[in-house]
């Protein structure tokens, strides 16, 4: 199955393994923006997970605790927000822009010297008989851990935004802080833990990048992948199954114009790099200009809380 | 047990001392980072602060630099400090600043070899007029589809670099270059160069460009109606509609200005110190101005201080590699530690904090 030069399941089976990134820190990212906190550094919290999971992978060869430190350490930046908009009360959107520039920074200050090395190898879960089936076999079952994770993920977050307590909860803290605050609730602790989950989860996404995407580290290798990661959460209405949707679509986008770029198209190699991006602008319009105001977005999104007493 | 109590109205006091105090926050935890790379902190944050200005081995080289530096963060930030105070972020200004030096170079390329004295100002009027049409995208979408323009104006700067590097390699690379990428070089070609005004100070017309923006945006927010409008806004949307201030008015009206802004420094930066169109002509300045804008807390005189210190930031920084070999990203990650103490410290302007015995319930 050829099109123009260009492998139709080797493209699916490409198309999964680039969007997990997106799709971990968008999931990390819905559940923070559930919980009422517009955490904007999702792109320098991947980046110190993409450099950190890269160096722990390295020095330990095991590539599961490469994972483990990508998580860490984009909690751990996290952390720092959450320490600045909910104990500092500072305003949100310019603390996740300092979380950005400066995991940018930080980034490539840790990943010099480790430029050219190669990652230790995450091999494919065997599936055995289920990978040999034409078609579906190389698309869905031939893949490595992370990606049967972080669709374990989607439903996870799912089932506890929808179907438990802690769900509600976190919920009610995003649409009204002060009625949450009210009934009992320790909105900054409930804020604080999503948030760490956001960076947690961003991290993880990085580590995957530059452990099993790339796979090695390059400055600033995430590209921009935090920011799409964020549209696609206002492009999924805040729901978790579209944010699976969502990141096939905008992986689909990057493998198809890297595909398109090594298939030699007449297309400048320029814009098709720059495809992704504009259709991530143009989906965003296409979204937000529809029904009503922003469909599902959290009534007490980006506000900081302070309880007067 | 400690409480914060809010403050009526923002400290005065304070709201000039936390800049000073997150600066010498910022010095002490980079002292600590650069000794856990290996560096002497005292030395490193000697050679960064100090040494531009007073050694005299560096200081006749590296004072001028403070202003070829600082005027496009200055020039940047002043547009984007008055979206912020109206609450609208603009934070694609490195797009907008590509875009205009883009624009405002192809422009006189197109009249290359031409001599007159009236391109270099019709340059200067397609650079502002190219930064002030890109960020008319993340502007209109919003106003008109309710789009997120943090997340528009974001992406566009991918877009633009993109647009660098297509124009860099094809429209606008120098016929002449030997199939270098890269365009002619604009600093060289009388009609279009943005020379050194006065020799040894780095003064050329971006400079003065940022200090005329200094110098309007102080008069438009204490003296004029839109300045009002933009304050109002701010602190207080609900009231800022019952006064009849357009959301949407404010919306265009930010985003141009911040985008002319900015695409006027891309214009003088191309013309004068880039000298050139290039692969890595898009150096960071438009959000090295985010922090800018914040550190002198969107005021338009805090942000002439904020950005000559953060000029001297680069500069300092770029000795230090040179002399210590401190890497270059430690200084990037310098400046965001920067924003970070400054927006952690900034509690102390808009909350009391009151030390209180538990009491029992």
């Amino acid at each position: 199955m050829d099109i123009g030069g260009i492998n139709i399941i080797t493209l699916l089976a490409t198309l999964i393994v680039a969007s997990v990134p997106i799709l971990m820190a968008a999931l990390g990212e819905l559940v923070v923006e559930k919980s009422g906190v517009l955490n904007l550094g999702v792109e320098g919290m991947m980046i110190i997970g993409a450099v950190i999971g890269f160096v722990v992978a390295v020095q330990t060869g095991n590539p599961v605790i490469g994972f483990l430190g990508g998580a860490v350490a984009g909690a751990a930046l996290a952390a720092v927000f959450a320490l600045l908009t909910q104990v500092l009360l500072a305003n949100q959107v310019a603390s996740g822009l300092a979380l950005t520039l400066f995991g940018l920074g930080l980034s490539s200050l840790i990943g010099q010297g480790w430029n050219g090395i190669r990652p230790p190898l995450t091999r494919d879960v065997p599936l055995g008989p289920l990978s040999d089936i034409p078609v579906l076999g190389p698309v869905l079952f031939s893949h490595d851990w992370m990606v049967y994770a972080s669709f374990a993920l989607v439903v996870a977050v799912w089932w506890v935004l929808r179907r438990t307590r802690a769900g509600l909860i976190l919920r009610a803290v995003g649409e009204s802080h002060d009625a949450a605050h009210a009934l009992g609730y320790k909105v900054r602790r409930i804020r604080m833990a999503a948030i760490l989950f956001g960076g947690a989860m961003a991290g993880m996404g990085g580590a995957y990048i530059s452990l099993i995407r790339v796979p090695q580290w390059t400055d600033g290798i995430t590209s921009g992948a935090g920011w799409i990661a964020l549209a696609i959460v206002v492009f999924a209405s805040w729901k978790p199954w579209r944010v699976l949707l969502g990141a096939w679509l905008f992986g689909g986008i990057s493998v198809l114009q890297l595909s398109l770029q090594a298939a030699g198209s007449r297309i400048p190699v320029e814009y098709l790099s720059m495809s992704p991006y504009v259709i991530t602008i143009l989906v965003l319009v296409f979204i937000s200009s529809g029904r009503g105001r922003a469909m599902g977005a959290p009534a007490d999104l980006g506000k900081t809380f302070h309880a007067s007493r | 047990m400690v409480r914060l109590e809010k403050r009526a109205n923002p400290s005065r006091l304070w709201s000039v001392a936390t800049p000073v105090l997150a600066v010498v926050l910022t010095m002490i935890a980079g002292g600590i980072l650069f000794a856990m790379l290996g560096k002497d902190p005292v030395a490193a944050i000697r050679t960064i602060f100090w040494d531009p200005l007073f050694n005299p081995q560096f200081a006749a080289y590296s004072r001028p630099q403070l202003l070829v530096k600082a005027g496009p963060l200055i020039l940047i930030a002043i547009g984007l400090a008055l979206g912020f105070r109206a609450g609208v972020w603009n934070i694609g200004a490195e797009g907008q600043y590509v875009v205009g030096a883009l624009v405002g170079a192809a422009t006189g390329l197109a009249l290359y070899p031409m001599d007159s004295r009236l391109i270099f100002p019709l340059m200067v009027v397609a650079g502002g007029l190219g930064g002030l049409l890109w960020a008319m995208i993340p502007a209109l979408l919003r106003t008109m589809f309710r789009t997120n323009e943090i997340l528009v104006s974001l992406l566009l700067v991918y877009v633009a670099q993109s647009l660098l590097a297509s124009m860099a390699l094809g429209a606008l690379r120098n016929p002449q270059g030997g199939g270098f990428p890269g365009s002619r070089n604009l600093s060289q070609w009388a009609s279009s160069a943005n020379p050194e005004l006065v020799a040894g100070t780095g003064m050329h017309w971006g400079v003065v460009a940022a200090f005329i923006s200094v110098i309007g945006a102080y008069v438009l927010l204490q003296r004029h109606m839109l300045g009002f409008s933009i304050r109002l806004a701010g602190q207080a949307p609900r009231a800022a509609r019952f006064a009849g201030v357009s959301p949407t008015r404010l919306v265009i009206v930010c985003f141009g200005i911040s985008g002319a802004l900015a695409g006027l420094a891309g214009l003088f930066e191309v013309t004068g110190p880039a000298g050139q169109i290039s692969l890595d002509f898009a150096q960071g300045y438009g959000f090295t101005a985010i922090i800018v804008a914040f550190l002198g807390r969107l005021n338009p005189v805090g942000i002439l201080l904020a950005g000559l210190l953060m000029a001297l930031t680069y500069i300092g920084g770029e000795l230090a590699q040179f002399m210590l070999g401190l890497p270059a990203a430690a200084i990037q990650a310098f400046q965001g530690m920067l924003l970070f103490f400054l927006l952690a410290v900034d509690i102390l302007t808009n909350y009391r904090i009151r030390w209180t015995k538990r009491e029992a319930a």
